[in-house]
């Protein structure tokens, strides 16, 4: 029975919960914690989660699970898989926008702008997937009876410490290039501004992303960074969110440890075109000989 | 390929020594998995409907060993299980009879006792099944037991372990040891193909187990991922195909494990009907090894006979 | 019943709407010709007609030109890699949605079964405006220099054996370099082109950028002769496609021809029979044998000739022939009542020159065009089976002795598209391959395209790449 006229009372939102996403679903963080967020103007949004040493663990163990089978696809499926992403994205975009407004600072209509770049960046390197073996491959003319090929080939399992400023283009630009050679990621977001993130979690569990291709940690880098550069089973990291010098050091001394490939922090403007750098960062390159007779 | 051609003096000679056997196994035509796989694919989308429908599963009914293999199996148990293969839908005496029932050694003079002039079979595992890791006196003496009791028909398992590591007389002499302790007893060799990996060794044992004196060949224990698939049940379909060219005996094929719908089951059907030919069409010549397939083929005949789909609380569980 | 018979399994016509008779595609409408007569399109399986069409002549020919040079000029040469990308993207995803009614229409149309249309035609032609969407934003990657540049106008002739398919082949990458394009279909297969025109408004293409045209031979001449093109595409003949060389000639116009082939399909004596003999049936009887690289030529090692002959015979006598719409069909209808009297023809003369003709029992429909399976053994070089294209479900087998011996067999032709080697040797197939004078060459499989590949002939089979970063080159000035 309607007791009140509820066009006179403002609707109670329902309010949502950020979590991190490991493997395909959205646990929160096993130590319990959470941090909070604020908008650009130190007004709170939210609680996130404050992603731990074991969770990082946790989503390693989740990447490389899902590696063989992420490798094993064809390109031209890996390439469908990312462009359906930039398609859910596109239904999000309102949330997109208020998420990277509030966090960035930005006006409305520049958030807009942000996530447009952002899907545009996910079409962009879709198109990848089937022609970068075509653009960085080669067969080699050698001198003899052999046929002699080479083939880019993902790495495995990348890290990566995304950028603190560019929330959501930023990160979008540090995981696309990773994920569409076959590589699976652990990315931890960005420290002060994690909502898009974990938006984007929720975007890769509905859009054919397997579960663990991509792994999202919301927290500190500089707390989680060290258990992820120190990793034997993780085989490259990306320092692009780690503003400190000493400590992208430390980071780059700890990775040597099992020989990581090691993407130093630099400046970055996002909005600009990518290059092939990012791509290549996180490929092998195998050389084949066959011998070719009667 | 040369060798497939060559006809019974000749398919006889390469038993006569251990390189004999294993140039002539060697020596089998390749397999492309590539192929292969592609092959079965296509046959898996042949279109079976309306009356071709209602022949495919009435004869996969019939095809059916009713099996339970596991370490909780008691009498009553078994008793159940004899009872779904002798009336598998009590609300349709319609429904055929199933091939056999497919049990452990211990539990065959049940299965004979509940099936006795039912015209349905009594198989029973035996040779260490699944691994098949014991003496050969000891899966001798399984074997016997197996026969002593009742059993109609006895599913061994191979020496992987032998013959993956190129021991082929071994393999060979084990499975003429086990045919000849089986007596008038049908004799199917599982090879189990989940561990033999390739298919190329998937035809080669194909070959040995049908040279050696196996009545059928069978894919799996159904303790192995992966159990029966198609491409594998194709390539040993081509295999009994070409032992037939060569000598004019048939083979029978029995693929086991994994098989749980109807769907899945027709398309076996047709890739015997297109491969090894409609002679293999027969209980006599294929088996399916399954459990919760029988279900539902009982599903899929009900809904062709009705109209409309019926829920699983309508068929009784063995 | 005593024997497995498939029942009847049609895929329900009621999926696709064909209209009783249809324009032209020009700026992104459909309009009436001006000066051509309308021509019908029929069921090869049946002769049923299921449309109209009209014919363009070369007042409309004109017209789609200069719409296609508006496009170029004001939209799509301006417009952003990555803008053209998104609309390549539409498209390709269109295809997908729409893909078992194209799938329909195709079958319809061409004859072809409907299990090659749904699982081999249409994906691929979803799966090439993928693979070039991809490419309209990083044409700077694709090896032609740092600021490749579109052509402009491209006229696009394609064939009836893969009506969609060659349609993806000549649009996708042309759009995706920045042409506009005209494109006319086969006047025996128009209406998954008139389909696609349908998908380009449903993607909000600007208007110009994809030009139908239907119409004949006369029609696809006033395009290619048309002055304002820049780059011509041909698919389709090598008579055809010579003359097409002829009539650019003189002119600034970049051309690619995809012609003709007399493929050898080369089996040793180590090759893994069973997926040897699927690759051999493949290969001839494929989309009814109407395929430029179909091989046609079966090479047999002496060694296995008698294994290899008797397994295919058998194999053969599994082959169900009849209507393309069953599900269970292998090999459907000749597309047209011409192109069965020149398989009839050609037989024919293999048989009065002495080779020995065999089919296996088959009924054929009594309406229609059908030709059944057939392989032609005890055929030589000097054989006119063994020369010309038959483009039908004909298969001619000669034999050889020594790999050698089968490279000189294989490349003694005109014809260069491709070629196919059967054997479980590695280092002979790569042997063998160089030898080869032939664009493509597939090693223990056959009939295999991909978005991603490179493909066409050498010599008479014409000149270009459709496919691939290659395919791409074509499309751009450099």
């Amino acid at each position: 029975m309607p007791t009140k006229d509820t066009a006179t009372t403002p609707r109670l939102e329902v309010r949502k919960t950020y979590k991190l996403y490991i493997g395909g679903a959205f646990p929160r963080s096993e130590s319990g914690r959470s941090y909070v967020v604020n908008n650009a103007k130190g007004k709170f949004l939210a609680n996130a989660s404050q992603a731990s040493r074991k969770d990082a663990r946790d989503a390693v163990v989740a990447a490389r699970k899902a590696f063989g089978g992420w490798h094993a696809r064809t390109a031209y499926n890996r390439g469908q898989v990312l462009y359906r992403i930039a398609e859910v994205m596109e239904g999000r975009h309102q949330q997109f926008s208020a998420e990277v407004a509030a966090g960035e600072g930005l006006s409305i209509s520049k958030a807009r702008a942000v996530v447009d770049a952002s899907i545009d960046r996910w079409v962009w390197y879709a198109g990848w997937a089937d022609k970068l073996a075509q653009v960085v491959g080669s067969s080699n003319p050698v001198a003899g009876p052999y046929f002699d090929f080479s083939l880019p080939e993902a790495t495995g399992v990348v890290a990566v410490l995304a950028p603190q400023d560019s929330s959501l283009l930023g990160l979008t630009s540090v995981i696309a290039p990773a994920i569409v050679s076959g590589n699976t990621v652990v990315a931890v977001s960005s420290y002060e501004r994690p909502l898009p993130a974990v938006t984007l979690g929720e975007v890769m569990a509905t859009s054919d992303v397997p579960g663990g291709v991509v792994n999202l940690l919301t927290g500190s880098a500089s707390e989680i960074g060290p258990w992820l550069a120190s990793h034997d089973d993780v085989n490259a990291i990306d320092l692009c969110g780690i503003t400190s010098d000493d400590e992208a050091r430390d980071l780059e001394i700890a990775a040597a440890g099992n020989l990581k490939r090691v993407r130093r922090p630099a400046e970055e403007d996002w909005s600009a075109d990518q290059g092939l750098s990012r791509l290549t960062q996180y490929l092998e390159l195998k050389t084949v000989w066959h011998p070719i007779g009667v | 390929m040369t060798t497939l051609d060559s006809g019974v003096d000749s398919l006889a000679d390469v038993t006569s020594s251990e390189d004999r056997l294993r140039r002539f196994l060697l020596g089998l035509p390749g397999v492309d998995q590539v192929g292969a796989e592609a092959r079965a694919a296509t046959l898996g989308t042949r279109s079976i409907k309306t009356s071709a429908k209602q022949y495919a599963l009435d004869l996969a009914i019939q095809m059916i060993d009713l099996t339970t293999l596991e370490g909780q199996d008691t009498p009553g148990k078994v008793r159940a299980l004899c009872a779904k293969a002798k009336r598998p839908d009590p609300a349709d005496p319609t429904a055929p009879q199933v091939a056999a029932v497919c049990v452990y050694p211990d539990l065959v003079a049940t299965a004979k006792r509940e099936l006795q002039g039912t015209g349905i079979n009594v198989a029973s595992v035996a040779t260490a099944f699944p691994s098949g890791r014991s003496s050969l006196a000891i899966k001798i003496q399984d074997t016997k037991d197996a026969v002593a009791s009742g059993a109609d028909e006895v599913d061994m398992v191979i020496d992987r372990g032998a013959f993956l590591s190129g021991r082929y007389a071994m393999v060979f002499d084990e499975i003429a040891a086990i045919r000849e302790a089986a007596g008038d007893a049908h004799l199917k060799v599982i090879l189990e193909t989940g561990e033999l990996v390739t298919y190329d060794n998937v035809r080669r044992a194909s070959w040995l187990a049908m040279l050696a004196g196996a009545d059928f060949i069978k894919t799996s224990t159904g303790k192995v991922s992966p159990a029966a698939t198609l491409p594998v049940t194709l390539v040993m379909l081509e295999a009994v195909r070409d032992y037939h060219e060569a000598t004019g005996l048939h083979i029978g094929v029995k693929p086991a494990g994994g098989i749980r719908t109807a769907k899945d089951a027709i398309k076996y059907l047709v890739t015997v009907n297109e491969t090894a030919g409609p002679d293999w069409l027969d209980p006599e010549l294929f088996r399916f090894g399954a459990s919760s397939l029988l279900n539902d083929l009982l599903m899929q005949r009900t809904k062709l006979a009705t109209g409309h789909y019926p829920g699983p609380d309508y068929f009784t569980l063995d | 019943m005593s024997r497995f018979e498939y029942a009847p399994a049609p895929e329900s016509r009621a999926i696709v709407d064909i209209k009783s008779s249809y324009g032209l595609f020009v700026n992104g409408q459909f309009v009436e010709a001006t000066d051509g007569k309308p021509f019908k399109t029929v069921s090869p399986a049946s002769e049923e007609v299921l449309a109209e069409v009209s014919e363009a002549g070369p007042a409309d020919v004109d017209k789609a030109v200069r719409a296609a040079r508006k496009a170029f000029d004001k939209v799509w040469g301006p417009m952003s890699g990555k803008d053209r990308a998104k609309y390549l993207f539409r498209i390709a995803r269109l295809i997908q949605e729409r893909s078992r009614e194209l799938a329909v229409l195709e079958s319809l149309d061409n004859g072809k079964p409907i299990r090659e249309s749904r699982d081999v035609d249409i994906p691929l032609v979803a799966a090439h405006f993928f693979y070039y969407a991809g490419w309209a934003d990083k044409l700077e990657y694709a090896g032609v220099g740092d600021d490749p540049q579109p052509w402009g106008v491209a006229g696009q002739v394609i064939p009836w054996n893969f009506p969609m398919l060659m349609l993806a082949w000549k649009i996708a990458p042309a759009l995706a370099a920045g042409n506009t394009v005209v494109l006319k279909p086969a006047e025996t297969t128009p209406l998954t082109a008139l389909a696609f025109a349908e998908i380009c408004q449903q993607a909000d293409l600007p208007p110009g950028v994809v030009n139908i045209v239907t119409g004949a031979g006369r029609t696809g001449q006033a395009l290619v002769e048309h002055p304002d093109v820049d780059k011509v595409a041909f698919t389709g003949s090598t008579d055809v496609g010579r003359a097409t060389a002829k009539s650019v000639a003189g002119t600034r116009k970049a051309v690619t021809l995809e012609l003709g082939g007399k493929a050898a399909n080369i089996v040793f004596e180590d090759a893994p029979i069973d997926q040897t003999i699927e690759g051999i049936v493949n290969g001839i009887f494929f989309n009814q044998g109407h395929v430029c690289c179909a091989g046609s030529r079966l090479l047999v090692q002496e060694s296995v000739y008698d294994e290899v002959l008797a397994r295919l015979k058998r194999r053969m006598g599994t082959l169900r022939v009849g209507d393309p719409l069953d599900k269970n069909t292998d090999i459907g209808a000749i597309n047209s009542a011409a192109q069965l009297a020149k398989i009839r023809e050609l037989s024919q003369i293999g048989e009065d020159e002495g080779a020995e003709r065999w089919s296996p029992e088959c009924e054929l429909p009594a309406n229609g065009y059908w030709f059944p399976p057939t392989v032609f053994t005890g055929v030589s070089q000097a054989h006119r089976i063994a020369r010309e294209e038959i483009f039908g479900p004909v298969l001619s087998v000669l034999t050889f002795r020594t790999p050698a011996e089968a490279v000189e067999k294989a490349n003694n032709t005109p014809f260069g598209l491709s070629a196919g080697i059967w054997t479980e040797k590695g280092s002979r197939i790569l042997w063998m391959a160089n030898q080869l004078r032939a664009g493509v060459v597939w090693a223990n499989t056959f009939n295999r395209f991909d978005p991603t590949s490179p493909f066409g002939g050498y010599k008479e089979s014409g000149y270009g790449r459709e496919g691939g970063r290659h395919g791409l080159e074509a499309y751009l000035a450099h």
